[in-house]
């Protein structure tokens, strides 16, 4: 291994890698899944949490989903401190858009704005990448609900459906047989929930373990992100028959 | 002294600007064109400084052709009149530009639009608007024939009015005038008003 090449973020390996990006992303494989599914009617997403105990204060904060702006919110996969401080940046990038232009800011611009401050951190300033990878889920004027997905290195990417973090790949693979391009709100969230049950490594899945948000339409055209509540999830769960994971046949 | 003014009418909106170019009693030219078109479907009628003028407008219309081209969708027209705000705003208490503009544009989910944006970083959205001694006359004769809905003849007509009220009754009035439109159909010049020809040469015997 050409553990010499490790320690600078800043510069290529002779094989034309950049570790450091690398194990950034290897962080992240170690982090609660998140999912992300894009329907005609919103966008939904779905995340598992790792910091389980009847102790937490759930009523007042998430630990996957944030809202950036009223029309743009994220779900985050890896080093919670990182990510935290990627979401300020966004929502300071997201008003000073608004401040300039007095209107939201369009989600691929936001997203790509957040994307070229991680790219920096892979080029110059010594410092090492953000440990996080994202879903952006969005609704502007020009395309509609949007679904982003962006990494460590900087990259992004468009998705009618993905997912990062734990068992990504197993999750991305199931996404792409049951996905369809005419699905539906409703049947967007009972696919992201099926998916992230079976991903999840624990035998039952209860509300306590996931958080769901999504971002849609209202009638009065204004756009909402919306946390479920605990009860309003459980009731999902056993809805959708995903709560009894040993119950399941396949 | 510089007239610009503008209106919104049925589909469209009209920038209208003299284009004279003068220092002090001096006319370099009768024919400077002030209305800038700022990108396929807006307008940009500016006064005042002629060195402000050129130098701001012509920053305006790179920065929209930039976004552009970064984020591949235009920006509306009001993203455009705030960003020019903006720009004079951030400038005003520094190194503020003596330049005053009527913004037009047409969108295509909201139809023609007219913005009002003043030296000091006023903005306004408006229906009918003017700048300059010119506008004393024209802003009149708007309120008194303009209605919400004209049609492009009834709008030109209009102008017309109004460049005959300033041509009569300035003092020191621009000859001649450009009248631009921007519809659906993107921003062009529609017309020019001329009583005074630039002459060609010498007449030789």
């Amino acid at each position: 291994m050409s553990r010499r090449y490790d320690s600078r973020t800043t510069i290529f390996s002779p094989e034309g890698r950049l570790y450091q990006v690398e194990y950034a992303m290897e962080a992240i494989g170690n982090a609660g899944t998140a999912i992300g599914i894009l329907s005609k009617e919103g966008v939904v997403l779905v995340g598992e949490k790792k910091v389980t105990s009847k102790l937490l204060q759930t009523s007042t904060s998430t630990e996957k989903m944030y809202k950036i702006d009223d029309h743009v919110a994220c779900a985050v996969a890896g080093i919670m401190s990182d990510a935290n401080i990627l979401i300020n940046m966004a929502r300071v990038q997201a008003q000073r858009y608004t401040y300039a232009y007095q209107e939201p800011m369009p989600v691929e611009q936001l997203v790509q704005s957040l994307c070229d401050t991680k790219q920096g951190y892979t080029q110059f300033g010594g410092l090492r990448p953000f440990g996080v990878s994202f879903l952006f889920a969005g609704w502007d004027k020009n395309f509609g609900f949007q679904l982003f997905m962006s990494d460590p290195s900087g990259n992004y990417g468009g998705w009618k459906a993905a997912a990062i973090g734990a068992n990504n790949q197993a999750a991305q693979s199931m996404l792409k047989q049951d996905y369809k391009d005419d699905i539906t709100r409703e049947e967007a969230v009972q696919l992201a929930l099926k998916v992230l049950s079976k991903t999840m490594d624990s035998t039952s899945l209860t509300s306590d373990k996931l958080e769901l948000a999504e971002v849609f339409v209202l009638p009065s055209g204004e756009v909402k992100y919306q946390v479920r509540s605990p009860d309003s999830l459980s009731k999902l769960l056993v809805k959708f028959g995903v709560t009894q994971a040993p119950a399941e046949a396949s | 002294m510089e007239c610009v003014f503008g209106l919104v009418g049925d589909g469209f909106a009209l920038v209208v600007a003299d284009t004279s170019a003068v220092h002090s009693i001096l006319v370099h030219k009768s024919n400077e064109d002030k209305i800038m078109v700022l990108d396929s479907h807006k307008l940009l009628g500016a006064s005042g400084e002629s060195g402000d003028r050129v130098q701001f407008t012509e920053y305006i219309q790179k920065n929209v052709a930039l976004y552009q081209f970064r984020n591949g969708i235009p920006l509306t027209t009001a993203a455009a009149a705030n960003f020019t705000r903006g720009e004079l705003a951030t400038a005003l208490r520094k190194n503020p530009y003596f330049v005053n503009i009527l913004m037009a544009g047409y969108d295509k989910e909201t139809g023609p639009s007219l913005y009002y944006i003043d030296y000091i970083a006023t903005l306004h959205k408006i229906d009918k608007g003017a700048f300059g001694y010119g506008s004393y006359f024209s802003l009149s004769m708007m309120d008194r024939h303009y209605h919400s809905g004209m049609t492009v003849e009834e709008a030109i007509d209009l102008v017309d009015k109004c460049i005959i009220e300033i041509r009569s009754r300035l003092v020191v009035a621009p000859p001649n005038f450009v009248i631009k439109i921007v519809d659906k159909d993107g921003a062009r010049e529609y017309a020019w008003r001329e009583s005074v020809k630039d002459t060609s040469g010498a007449p030789t015997a």
